[in-house]
């Protein structure tokens, strides 16, 4: 029963894609992979991957949609207002419904043709067929680090494995990752003009559903409560700052969205420090680990779990504050005096 | 199960705490910036280009004293669990070539944004410092990481700051360049991610010192390598993967030309030379480096052509990179040996290592003095620099002796890694890799000249500067330039600090 | 039959076929927002193969090797990272130009910004 499951999943999930590829509009796609990833959830539960899947949901699904959609809509709009006006650039006129418009099909076209797209085809067949026999073929029975990490998990105090991995064992990947995160707002905010730099992004769509501006009264202190939840227990079960943080996220951006908060101006000293405060204490903490532990990134063991704990909250806030930054996008309101 | 034998367990050495500053130091910079008033963007980078100057100059003085590696077991958990830095006589050397051109960029940068005093603390200023302080961090962690996802985190760090270098200027053209560089990029890290998922379901372990011990692989291993070099050829921009180059590093602000042509693109090549050279089976390592050389010498061929053709300089200089980067892939057949030399003992291995390096100096003075160049005289169309040495004699000094290195004439830096690979090529019995060199050094010699006939030219309206810019713009180019010069005087043999911390190894790949 | 059914299998399989959807979205699609969804596919499928790892590694009491789960998690993080600024790129492109495809390799404008 359970293997039939698997493989209607598995149908779904690779029909979707297929389905992605082929929709008519940007819009239908996007859609698509909404509902893809809240499938490939599944599917990593499927797995026993229930951080994973979490993650995927909030992340690879939830804002990653958010923000994809909006940015269609966005892109959709800006494009019938070029067509409106007309004159500006004959080149770009894309139609209406934002399907594959002439321009674009023949400006990329050009360079790949049918026979491209044949021998691409092909190709990515072949890396399908050969990364499929690679995956049968891993050795049986398989190399894992599991008892490693579950020996080392005593000294970190922590009940699950995935935590300890991110925030002990490999802690400097995590601590980089965020340097990641931080960057690439860095760079989503530099792709503003010179004088609205560091002035606000806008979100407000010109009229706000009032379904969605009800959820936006109701539903955040559900969902604070619930980012509380999954970061309390992400030290022992399932859950941690990422999924947490992206809940926060979610909420702030319906928050912002509804029009009930206006999005802050990039330059605010406060939002600033939320921003860096995570991966700073993080940071700070590895340092100590010079003087009261075995060195970078070490944590004394007496008090490993509460010092992880403690980087876990102030990582949930930056990171949930990032993330909504990110679908923000750049400033488009010069900054208020 | 495994074949790979239980590694020796890492011990952190002493000064290791080193490479974390390394490491660790940028990163401190680009979260202070970050919190604090634009205005202190500058000053902090100031204090951290000294700081880390001085951390890297010392990792290579611990490694002459102790004639073996650096080691830092990061929070003191063990591989393949844990992570560890290590600094090797490559890894180090690098290091140090990093922290020369990200200083010479942020001392460039620091005059250039100067010129305009109320836009000082504006949009494109700061967001430079950050992203050459997280370039800085990321490039350490490409040199010093031993595990392969470790790497791919550092590769995705170094994207994530070199792409939004591309377009700092903000105009549509470059924000292009951008997109196509970042879709270029993504797909390259992918491609090296599917790679690591295969090599860790096969080994259950990243670590590239446990994984150096691979006797044979099977094909998921040869799958795995393919993807992750393939990925990796196409962040390092080899032709025919090269398109999104030119544009990218010709449409930057000239500083960060400068690190993104003299740096960037080494990560990717640093790794693909590790990958081939400590992880591949010897006989997929030789497959692998017969079609890397032959890339490699189509690189240096098509766009050393390319360069001629260009009528813009800084797109010229870009060309020339991909040119130059080619040599650096003709060193896997040369390096092979005959099995009696493990290939870090070769001279095409020293020579390999001094033509990164050199290379890293001459195009950084190159990209520097073009953008000399670009802002006295508001534009850098060839045609119309007519007798421009008159104006900016320094900048075109800087530009000849970078041209030397390019070129391979002595005394230069280029002209040793050039005559080591020719030597290496003639010994190994590859007339035409020998030919390809020679080939490659008149095609630079003409473009160089191109640009030095321009120079030297006496027009009959002779050509006048738009904006007077700071001595120390070019001073910087110039002494970068010298520096690529005074390389050539490193003593014609294998060179024994790039052996640190390889000579165990050698034993495995000997038979 | 039940070999062939096993999860790992199953969505081992599943993770080939996405990632050579993914490719070929990336490499061929001529809009550009769906490359980036394309992007999106390809990770999923990765993300996958490292997931069929773990759980192959199942050991020590644990449903699967939690080293490949915490490096998916990083990884779809990094991945919505390069979402966001791909996406942002694709919105100035199309703000700056009204186009939103790259041009052919055209070297940008040669005209330095000019200083007032």
């Amino acid at each position: 029963m359970a293997q039939l499951f698997d493989l209607a999943l598995v149908i779904w999930l690779i029909a979707l894609a297929v389905h992605i590829t082929m929709a008519r509009t940007d819009q239908n796609a996007i859609i698509a992979f909404i509902a893809f990833g809240l499938l490939l959830g599944l599917g990593w539960v499927q797995l026993s991957a229930f951080d994973v899947a979490l993650t995927e949901i909030a992340i690879g699904a939830g804002v990653t949609g958010i923000l994809l959609l909006s940015a269609e809509a966005h892109m959709r709009k800006a494009r019938t207002s070029t067509k409106a006006t007309g004159t500006k650039i004959a080149k770009a006129e894309a139609s209406t419904t934002g399907t594959v418009s002439k321009a674009t099909t023949i400006d990329e076209g050009r360079r790949i043709g049918a026979v491209g797209v044949i021998t691409t085809a092909i190709a990515c067949a072949a890396v399908t067929v050969g990364l499929g026999f690679a995956v049968l073929l891993l050795p049986n029975p398989a190399p894992t680090l599991a008892p490693a990490a579950a020996a080392a998990l005593d000294a970190t105090g922590l009940g699950n494995p995935v935590t300890a991995v991110l925030l002990a064992y490999r802690a400097l990947d995590t601590l980089l990752e965020k340097v990641v995160l931080l960057l690439a707002l860095v760079g989503v905010w530099s792709l503003a003009p010179d004088r609205l730099w560091d002035g606000a992004p806008a979100l407000r769509p010109a009229e706000v559903p009032e379904p969605l501006a009800y959820l936006a009264r109701v539903l955040p202190p559900f969902g604070v409560l619930i980012a509380v939840y999954m970061f309390w227990v992400g030290a022992d079960a399932p859950g941690g700052t990422f999924q947490a943080g992206t809940v926060l996220a979610a909420m702030w951006l319906i928050v912002m969205i509804a029009g009930l908060r206006q999005p802050p101006d990039t330059a605010l000293k406060t939002l600033r420090l939320l921003l860096v405060g995570g991966p700073a204490l993080f940071l700070a903490v590895g340092l100590i680990g010079f003087i009261i532990a075995d060195g970078f990134l070490a944590y004394p063991e007496a008090i490993a779990k509460p010092l992880i704990l403690v980087i876990e909250a102030a990582l949930t806030l930056s990171i949930g504050v990032t993330l909504a930054m990110l679908v923000a996008g750049p400033a488009q309101k010069a900054r208020e005096p | 199960m495994t074949q790979l034998a239980a590694a020796l367990v890492p011990i952190t050495s002493a000064g290791g705490f080193l490479l974390v500053l390394a490491v660790i130091m940028p990163v401190c910079a680009v979260l202070a910036m970050l919190a604090l008033n634009p205005r202190y963007s500058a000053p902090v980078a100031a204090v951290t280009l000294a700081a880390g100057l001085v951390v890297s100059i010392a990792i290579v003085v611990k490694l002459f004293r102790n004639g073996t590696a650096l080691v830092y077991v990061v929070g003191g958990w063990e591989p393949p669990l844990g992570l560890t830095l290590r600094a090797d006589g490559l890894s180090a050397t690098m290091l140090a070539m990093t922290a020369v051109v990200i200083t010479a960029a942020g001392l460039f940068a620091q005059a250039q944004y100067g010129l305009v005093l109320d836009k000082r603390h504006g949009r494109a200023p700061t967001t430079f410092w950050i992203l050459l302080m997280a370039t800085w961090s990321a490039l350490n962690v490409v040199f010093l990481g031993e595990d392969l996802f470790n790497l791919y985190v550092a590769l995705e760090l170094l994207t994530f700051a070199a792409v939004p270098l591309v377009c700092l200027d903000g105009r549509a053209a470059t924000v292009s360049a951008a997109l196509r560089y970042l879709m270029f990029a993504l797909l390259g890290s992918l491609l090296y991610l599917l790679g690591t998922a295969l090599i860790y379901g096969r080994f259950g372990t990243l670590d590239l010192q446990t994984l150096s011990g691979i006797s044979d692989g099977g094909p998921a291993v040869s799958a795995a390598l393919a993807l992750m070099i393939a990925g990796l050829l196409a962040k390092a921009a080899l032709f025919p993967l090269h398109l999104w180059l030119p544009p990218a590093h010709a449409g930057a602000p000239a500083a960060a030309s400068a690190v993104l042509s003299a740096l960037v693109i080494k990560a990717p090549v640093f790794l693909i030379l590790r990958l081939v050279l400590d992880v591949a089976p010897p006989e997929a390592a030789q497959f692998a480096g017969q079609i890397l050389a032959i890339m490699g010498a189509s690189s240096i061929l098509f766009c050393s052509v390319m360069a001629l053709k260009q009528a813009r300089l800084k797109l010229m200089i870009a060309y020339s990179t991909v040119a130059q980067i080619g040599y650096l892939f003709i060193v896997f057949p040369l390096a092979a040996g005959d099995g009696e030399l493990p290939a870090w003992g070769t001279i095409a291995w020293t020579g390999g290592a001094l033509q990164l390096v050199s290379h890293a100096l001459a195009k950084a003075a190159m990209f520097l003095a073009a953008g000399a160049i670009a802002e006295a005289f508001g534009h850098d169309r060839i045609a119309e620099l007519g007798g421009f040495a008159r104006a900016l004699p320094m900048s075109a000094a800087a530009f000849g002796l970078a041209g030397l290195s390019l070129m391979g004439i002595p005394p230069s830096g280029g002209f040793i890694a050039k005559c080591l690979l020719l030597t290496a090529a003639v010994v190994n019995g590859h007339p035409w890799l020998a030919a390809t060199i020679l080939a490659g050094g008149l095609l630079a010699a003409s473009y160089v000249f191109r640009v030095i006939d321009r120079a030297l030219a006496t027009p009959a309206t002779p050509i006048q500067i738009r904006t007077a810019i700071p001595r120390r713009m070019e001073m910087t180019a110039l002494a970068l330039a010298i520096a690529a010069v005074l390389l050539g005087f490193v003593p014609l043999q294998p060179f024994a600090f790039l052996q640190i911390g390889r000579a165990d190894a050698a034993a495995m790949v000997a038979p | 039959m039940t070999a062939v059914l096993a999860p790992t299998t199953l969505f081992g399989l599943c993770g080939a076929a996405l990632v050579g959807i993914g490719l070929f979205v990336v490499l061929t699609h001529p809009s550009l927002l769906r490359r980036i969804v394309g992007f999106n596919l390809l990770g999923a499928g990765i993300f996958l193969v490292f997931g069929v790892v773990a759980r192959r590694g199942a050991a020590a009491g644990f449903a699967g090797d939690p080293v490949p789960h915490a490096m998916v998690i990083t990884g779809i993080v990094v991945a919505f990272s390069a979402t966001a600024l791909a996406v942002a790129l694709l919105r100035r492109l199309l703000e700056l130009t009204g186009r939103s495809t790259l041009d052919n390799g055209e070297p940008p404008d040669p005209e330095p910004r000019s200083k007032p």
